[in-house]
């Protein structure tokens, strides 16, 4: 990576894209981003293509990690209605997806068909253990802000048996907890 | 139909719950494919978790796929949709008001009231995918050095899922 230029240059244009900008340039970066489209998000659309400022493209991804869903999702929607309304969201979510989801059917018929290979269902067995690792590490840094945040980690442990151990349902064990937490973390912040 | 049906229900409600990304719902997701409606065992759920990984794309990526055993093509569609569905209708219609209250003080605290939930539920569908990945001392070793590698060092999850795979295959 070269290093950004000290030299300070003029703001670039900022443009609103057509729709098939849109399309190209979610469809870009389905295909390129594995284990994460955030950050090639962001380099496309502030760094590459200029649709937004850096200062948008925050503002925009804090809404939808706020929101509910996969956050990259909310991303192409946010970008889509921003510069063409409800076809501008759809074209966004559809090149974002279409590629990936040939991909990973592909991936899956695969599976289906060599799985039954002894070699292959190591081969896989294997790669499902490193996926689980994959979690293990995705939780251990998530969970780095709660160091001795004790309330915090008491609502984490909490969470963790009900779903964990006790197996009860996400609807109800969130419609309690995510309150309580809210609650709690106010009365107790980190 | 009716499979089409109750996917469209398992992930619909899944995208509202989603919160703090796809991993939280995990425990979930296995709950109703593997215990509620018998889709499929629980090894078949972990294995097609790790090939959405292995994928480029979101990581929501494992709905699709969970969709497309179940039901072929259509069941991935419509597995998809239901995922992104409900969440991107909220997003949409927030994203004009937002710049109105981004400031307001309760966004903060919501937010970071809600990360020791995240953190339990991603540790839940930890354990849980650890437990039906683990047939041996391999697998659990697989699983444990590629969880240590990605927590100590900046290697990509890429190359611990392609190392994962190949020592499988050669050490099984």
């Amino acid at each position: 990576m070269p290093e950004a230029p000290t030299v300070p240059t003029p703001a670039p244009e900022l443009s609103a894209p057509g729709l098939a900008s849109l399309f190209v340039g979610f469809f870009g970066i389905g295909i390129v981003g594995f284990g994460g489209v955030l950050p090639w998000a962001r380099r496309m659309m502030v760094d590459q293509r200029r649709w937004v400022s850096s200062a948008e493209f925050n503002d925009m991804l804090a809404l939808c990690q706020f929101l509910p869903g996969p956050n990259v999702i909310n991303l192409s929607i946010a970008m889509g209605a921003r510069a063409r309304g409800v076809v501008g969201s759809l074209v966004c979510v559809l090149g974002l997806l279409v590629a990936p989801m040939m991909i990973v059917i592909g991936l899956g018929g695969l599976y289906q068909r060599y799985g039954g290979i002894p070699i292959v269902a190591h081969g896989f067995a294997g790669l499902a253990a490193a996926a689980s690792g994959l979690v293990v590490a995705m939780a251990v840094k998530i969970a780095s802000p709660l160091q001795r945040h004790w309330a915090g980690i008491v609502i984490a442990l909490v969470a963790f048996a009900a779903i964990a151990l006790l197996r009860l349902p996400l609807l109800p064990t969130m419609v309690i907890m995510a309150p309580l937490s809210i609650l709690i973390c106010r009365r107790f912040p980190a | 139909m009716s499979e089409l049906g109750h996917l469209l229900g398992i992930f619909g409600q899944l995208s509202v719950l989603a919160v703090g990304g796809v991993a939280p719902t995990l425990p979930e997701m296995q709950r109703q494919v593997v215990d509620v409606h018998r889709y499929m065992d629980r090894t078949t759920f972990a294995a097609l978790f790790a090939l959405a990984q292995a994928a480029p794309g979101p990581n929501m990526m494992v709905s699709t796929l969970i969709g497309w055993r179940v039901a072929g093509l259509p069941g991935a569609i419509v597995a998809t949709v239901g995922m992104i569905g409900p969440s991107s209708v909220l997003t949409f219609s927030t994203v004009q008001l937002w710049h109105r209250f981004r400031e307001r003080a309760w966004r903060r605290v919501v937010q970071a009231g809600l990360v020791p939930v995240t953190v339990g539920l991603v540790g839940a569908g930890a354990a849980l995918l650890a437990s039906s990945t683990t047939h041996g001392l391999v697998t659990a070793g697989i699983t444990l050095v590629t969880a240590a590698v990605l927590t100590l060092t900046k290697m990509h999850p890429l190359a611990m899922l392609a190392i994962g795979a190949v020592a499988g295959a050669l050490l099984a």
